[in-house]
């Protein structure tokens, strides 16, 4: 310790600091300028961006004690008063705020930027962000919010919102307020888990198997026991009630026993007085393994001679095969005109969501807590509850789960992360705990999108109908179930593309590997079939000699359809006019003189490839789907809407208070959101397939209903009119002239002992199992993109320059965020294209730095065109349907499609590799097997 | 986890030298601390005992300009060495290579004195002092020296610079003159680590008439274990026409003639080898346009 002298947003600090601080550790936990966000320590993501003497740098990596004498501002220091700064106010007006983790960061570069050059242009912006990374918004709002707010300090008009247009908007529906919290995040006050501090809370750490497969011979944990500060180390002897959890097979180990499955597997927890001694714990901890041979890939897994890695499955490491029949694919090649037959194959990748996990244990009886608590930003509070309850061998109710805000999720937020080890670690040591991953632990540990090998024939008649298609698909689950039966049940139902393919048969084989297990990633498997479906459209429009776009429209599913899994579609099916639009807005959009799908200047190739895509909304396949909403009317005339629906940055909590909002005809900013906990709000289900808007809306809105309801019951008895004559609009009770304020109702309810306060449980429409045909979905989404590409036939290299989309989602609640989760979505399915691959090597990551794993930044951002289709699915609220996966679909296959059309070579394998493809177009070659990975 | 104890800002170099003598070989020496303590994060050993940070050392964060030559301290950052006009038009190559390192944050705090300790075989700023032919002045064993940068590396990540007991004090370059100039380029990939697959930093003199090439230094990275001149690429240039043919001849020579190696995770040897055409090219092509014409604007600074 020595004293440190250093201004912080205006104020000097003079005290006591250890040397060994960074920046970061230093506003964050020494002054509890919490606004300033840790997201790697690798000064990678830059989202802990702040201004030393007016200059950005990584708060992460930058120690303390360099910044002595120097003048520091972070998020906190951009507000003056209670006056936002141009940035905020420019960020929340363009919808540039999804999740909020990486915003302060955003906002402190753009805050230098600014200052140096209040016109920057589009280039300027992508300079100066480069390396501060977004994972939610796709870019492109966050480039217009600075170029707006550079106007704004110059005292200028701010640039136009780019708010899309929608049909029939109603009062607050289809209308783009303000999310929830939007101020909070911009001025750095929302709160996270890892900012939130309990009196007296201990910091815990997990030991992890350094090795892919191994027998545990035994664990020494007196030496890390009696290291002083340590307070607790747990192994699993130590688990109280079922040392097992997952969410739809109880295969994973709390913490290991006997075998561990992968690298990232926990072995044993510790809790300590600080991060550093619980990490010195760790290397005290002693465990033999014996290592065992390693499954490292799912065709080998499936081999006679691969070791049986859970022996109590039934199918041994085949965790489940899954079929598509129908018609008779035999019969419907023997009509095709046209084959084509590829194998594709896709990485494993990794959601990389700013906010690495974080959960908070606090025991039962600790001041302000009943019973035993965990804070966690997690997708499925209900399901954490439920499991934490089983390992620690108590009643539901005897746990509590209290949702803080997630910065980000896409689908990686759904297992069990540390939730169950702190409610273990706080109920041992009566005290508080706090279990914050690094990067480093979150890239190992946590369920990626599933790597797959998709064999896939498709086959066509001359005048392009569709007739057969076949399909197998392996897909490697890695070590532990997680998701991987819903998620390769989809990648299969899905194999057919969104087209009417009158014979089918799909087989896919979900493993068991030593891999990092596989799960939930935004798009769950479809991203993967439509790489290949799309592709293999692409190859039957060529060998038939047929515009690209004109097959799909031949094939397109529409109302009257019947699907490869026996679903007749009735309603909802916006493919026609997704298509129709790209069309037109990919003409209105060549470069040069007129329309082509391919041209070359100088060395550059350039060329435009489509692809559709279609993804159920919600759970579906005969899963009951249900959530439920609760809303209490107050004498203020607010309103507040409590449920467990996760919002992960993608909205569900505007959603809700717009449904509630619209149907109580009170004011939007009258309505307050209480989400995600278990003892205060009821049970909203999973944020997963896009689902939520569709049930948590529908519960929102029904709940809304019935309480506006009662109020008209009440009302119509107290002024003794019919309930009939009773309005209401902005806050106010009509009736036969007189106008009442809710407020007052609520008074008079209240006042009469009737609770203004009403629940509703929204089920969804049933839906019936795959392969017993009926309808397995209740909605889908639909979308067409187009990429024009550019790559340099010199080098390889390939720059997306624009992508021009169309989405039928039903209806769009709120335009402007509905398109940021559009264009957040091309984005991060640029990278699954592009960049990203979580390679793993004989079960050993390599990708264990973000270093390694890179992730679309600003300045691969393209032009996007983005336009909806309202195509209303009656059951929706108001109309719609999921948005969360739809738009990231469809990008890989039109970037694949189109590096065909201008170079000729098709990528059977991603992320695209320009070694390999140069090398393919100097060899004269037609298609490249290799991925980046593969380079070796 | 902690990744030091303690942390030092000696305001001199013999403040510093002391301070790592009194660590034996416990301390390291850190300026940005982009690649030592983004290293440290990827290992698991013991945290540094001490780091012992040069930044505030003033003969470490000068940038002289002379007539015909500058010093640059080994603690200036790449966002002051982008910035510099002088620099910018006449050692264009520097400031071009240190433009596409990381992003503003890292610029502002990497030095070029820690890209070039790093002893990586492609550090970008290390490929163009190549080819601008720096000097270091180092203090070795309590020894203060100037030696030919290339005498710094040993291997791949191997200096001769002990991080725990020696300085890099600062740089030495004459800046171009008439009919001289410099150019660098390097190809990356969108995936996995940012280190450049293939750099390439040329400088040039052309001859009076401004149609041959009087003396070329091409520095091409990665070939060997360690940053060096392709001297015989060097030699194909001296004396031959500065047109189109010239140079297309001599990066097909050098295709052949240079023996890039497979990089796991990073290229072929056989891109690298085209690229090595692709890169020579580039460079050679814009360095005689630039000398020709006596105007430089970095290209690609910041992207």
């Amino acid at each position: 310790m020595a004293e440190l002298k250093i201004t912080v947003n205006g104020q000097h600090y003079q005290r006591d600091v250890a040397e060994s601080r960074t920046l970061a550790q230093f506003l964050r936990y020494d002054l509890g300028l919490t606004g300033t966000k840790i997201g790697c320590e690798e000064a990678e993501c830059g989202i802990c961006t702040v201004l030393v003497d007016g200059m950005p740098v990584d708060s992460c990596i930058y120690p303390v004690w360099k910044a002595a004498g120097r003048s520091v501002t972070t998020i906190e220091g951009l507000t003056q008063g209670d006056e936002l700064h141009p940035i905020q106010r420019q960020f929340i007006r363009h919808g540039a705020v999804q999740c909020g983790f990486c915003t302060p960061g955003l906002m402190m570069t753009s805050c230098a930027l600014l200052e140096e050059n209040p016109n920057p242009t589009e280039q300027d912006v992508k300079i100066a962000l480069k390396d501060t990374y977004c994972r939610c918004t796709g870019y492109t709002s966050v480039i217009q919010a600075i170029q707006s707010a550079g106007r704004e300090m110059q005292g200028l008009p701010p640039l136009p919102v780019n708010d899309p247009e929608v049909s029939e908007p109603l009062r607050v529906i289809s209308r783009s307020v303000m999310p929830q919290e939007a101020v909070e995040k911009v001025t750095g006050a929302a709160k996270y888990t890892d900012d939130y501090v309990f009196e007296g809370m201990l910091y815990a750490r997990t030991l992890r198997s350094p090795l892919p497969h191994a027998r545990i011979l035994a664990i020494r944990t007196d030496k890390a026991k009696a290291l002083p500060g340590v307070r607790a180390v747990l192994t699993y002897e130590d688990v109280p009630g079922e040392n097992l959890h997952g969410l739809v097979y109880r295969d994973w180990p709390v913490l290991c026993h006997d075998v561990v499955r992968y690298v990232g597997d926990a072995v044993a927890i510790v809790a300590a007085d600080s991060e550093d001694i619980a990490a010195l714990a760790l290397k005290l901890i002693e465990v033999d393994y014996q290592p065992l041979p390693v499954v490292a890939d799912p065709i080998y897994a499936h081999s006679p001679e691969a070791p049986i890695l859970h022996p109590n499955h039934p199918t041994g490491n085949l965790l489940k095969h899954i079929k598509v029949r129908h018609g008779d694919v035999e019969r419907g090649f023997a009509e095709a005109d046209v084959i084509v037959e590829n194998t594709y194959r896709t990485p494993t990748t990794e959601h990389a969501f700013l906010e690495p996990e974080c959960s908070v244990g606090v025991p039962k009886g600790y001041p302000g807590h009943d019973k035993l608590t965990v804070y966690v930003g997690s997708q499925i509070p209900y399901q954490d509850r439920n499991q934490i309850a089983r390992a620690m061998g108590l009643p539901e109710e005897e746990v509590r789960v209290v949702g803080t805000l997630i910065g980000g999720g896409f689908g990686g937020k759904e297992d069990i992360a540390g939730q169950i080890h702190v409610a273990m670690l706080a109920t041992v040591t009566g005290l508080p705990v706090k279990m914050l991953y690094s990067r480093q632990e979150s890239l190992i540990f946590h369920p990626k999108r599933h790597a797959t090998i998709i064999k896939i024939k498709t086959g066509a008649r001359r005048d392009g109908k569709l007739v057969a298609i076949q399909a197998e698909l392996y897909g490697d689950g890695g070590a532990y179930a997680s998701l991987s039966d819903k998620v390769m049940t989809r990648a299969t139902t899905h194999a057919t593309g969104p087209y009417e393919v009158p014979n089918a048969q799909i087989d896919c084989y979900a493993m068991y590997t030593n891999n990092v297990p596989s799960g939930a990633f935004r798009g769950f498997g479809v991203t993967q079939s439509a790489f290949a479906v799309e592709q293999n459209m692409d190859m039957i429009a060529e060998a038939l000699g047929m515009d690209a776009l004109e097959l799909r429209r031949i094939n397109a599913q529409r109302v009257g359809v019947t699907t490869a899994t026996g679903q007749l579609l009735r309603e909802s099916v916006g493919l026609l006019e997704t298509i129709g639009d790209v069309q037109q807005d990919m003409y209105a959009h060549h470069n040069g003189s007129g329309f082509r799908w391919a041209w070359r200047e100088g060395h550059k190739a350039y060329g435009w490839g489509v692809a559709c895509a279609y993804k159920n909304t919600g759970l579906g396949g005969g899963a009951p789907d249900k959530s439920e909403a609760e809303i209490e009317a107050f004498e203020d005339g607010s309103v507040e809407v409590r449920t467990a629906a996760a919002d992960m940055g993608q909205g569900i909590a505007h959603v809700v208070a717009q449904c509630a909002a619209e149907e109580l005809a009170v004011p939007y900013e009258k309505v307050r959101v209480l989400l995600c906990d278990t003892d205060r709000t009821p049970n909203g289900g999973p944020t997963t397939a896009s689902r939520q808007t569709f049930m948590t809306g529908n519960a929102a809105r029904h709940a809304a209903i019935a309480l506006r309801e009662a109020f008209t019951q009440y009302a119509a008895e107290l002024y003794d009119v019919s309930p009939d004559s009773i309005r209401y609009e902005e806050g106010l009770l009509r009736t036969n002239g007189k106008a009442v304020e809710v407020g007052e109702i609520v008074k008079h309810m209240k006042a009469h002992g009737v609770q203004p306060r009403t629940r509703y449980e929204y089920h969804a429409p049933a839906t019936q199992p795959l392969g017993t045909g009926g309808d397995m979905h209740f909605a889908f989404s639909y979308a067409t993109q187009a990429a024009l590409v550019e790559v340099d036939t010199e080098t390889g290299e390939v720059h997306v320059l624009k992508i021009v989309s169309s989405t039928d989602i039903g209806r769009a609640i709120n335009p402007l965020m509905l398109q940021g989760q559009i264009e957040g979505g091309i984005i991060m399915a640029m990278g699954n294209c592009l960049s990203e691959a979580f390679i793993i090597e004989e079960g050993k990551p390599w990708s264990r730095l973000l270093a390694r794993y890179k992730m679309p930044s600003i300045k691969h951002t393209p032009h996007i065109i983005s336009r909806l289709v309202e195509d209303r699915a009656s059951a929706g609220p108001y109309g719609a349907k999921g948005v969360g996966e739809i738009p990231s679909i469809n990008t890989t296959p039109a970037i694949c499609n189109a590096i065909y059309n201008a170079v000729g070579v098709r990528v059977f394998s991603i992320p695209v590799d320009q070694d390999a493809l140069l090398r393919a177009m100097k060899a004269g070659q037609k298609a490249v097997y290799t991925a980046w990975q593969d380079v070796k | 986890m902690k990744l030091w104890e303690s942390y030092h800002i000696p305001s001199t170099t013999s403040e510093a030298l002391a301070l790592l003598e009194r660590y034996q070989g416990q301390a390291r020496v850190v300026a940005g601390g982009t690649d030592l303590l983004v290293e440290a994060k990827a290992e698991t050993h013991a945290p540094f005992v001490a780091l012992i940070d040069i930044t505030r050392i003033p003969e470490l964060m000068s940038l002289e300009v002379s007539a015909n030559e500058v010093i640059i301290g080994a603690g200036a950052t790449h966002a002051q060495i982008v910035k510099h006009p002088v620099l910018a038009s006449r050692a264009t190559c520097l400031v071009e290579s240190c433009g596409v390192v990381g992003g503003p944050q890292v610029r502002n705090v990497a030095t070029l004195g820690g890209n070039v300790a790093h002893a990586l075989p492609a550090a970008d700023g290390t490929t163009s002092l190549i080819a601008l032919d720096a000097q270091a002045e180092v203090i070795i064993e309590g020894q203060r020296r100037w030696l030919p940068l290339k005498e710094l590396f040993l291997g791949p990540g191997k200096s001769a610079l002990n991080p725990a007991r020696d300085l890099l004090v600062r740089f030495r370059l004459a800046l171009c003159g008439t009919r001289q100039a410099s150019a660098f380029k390097r190809i990356m990939r969108p995936q996995g680590v940012a280190l450049p697959i293939l750099g390439c930093a040329a400088w040039v003199e052309l001859d009076e008439t401004g149609q041959h090439f009087a003396s070329a230094r091409v520095s091409i990275a990665p070939i060997g274990p360690t940053p060096a001149r392709a001297s015989e690429v060097e030699a194909q240039l001296v004396g031959q026409p500065t047109d189109e043919a010239t140079i297309e001849r001599v990066a097909h020579w050098a295709q052949a003639a240079l023996h890039p190696r497979t990089s796991k995770y990073r290229a072929t040897a056989d891109y690298r080898r085209e690229m090595i055409g692709v890169l020579l090219r580039r460079t050679l092509g814009l360095a005689v346009e630039r000398a020709r014409t006596g105007q430089a604007i970095p290209q690609g600074v910041g992207l």
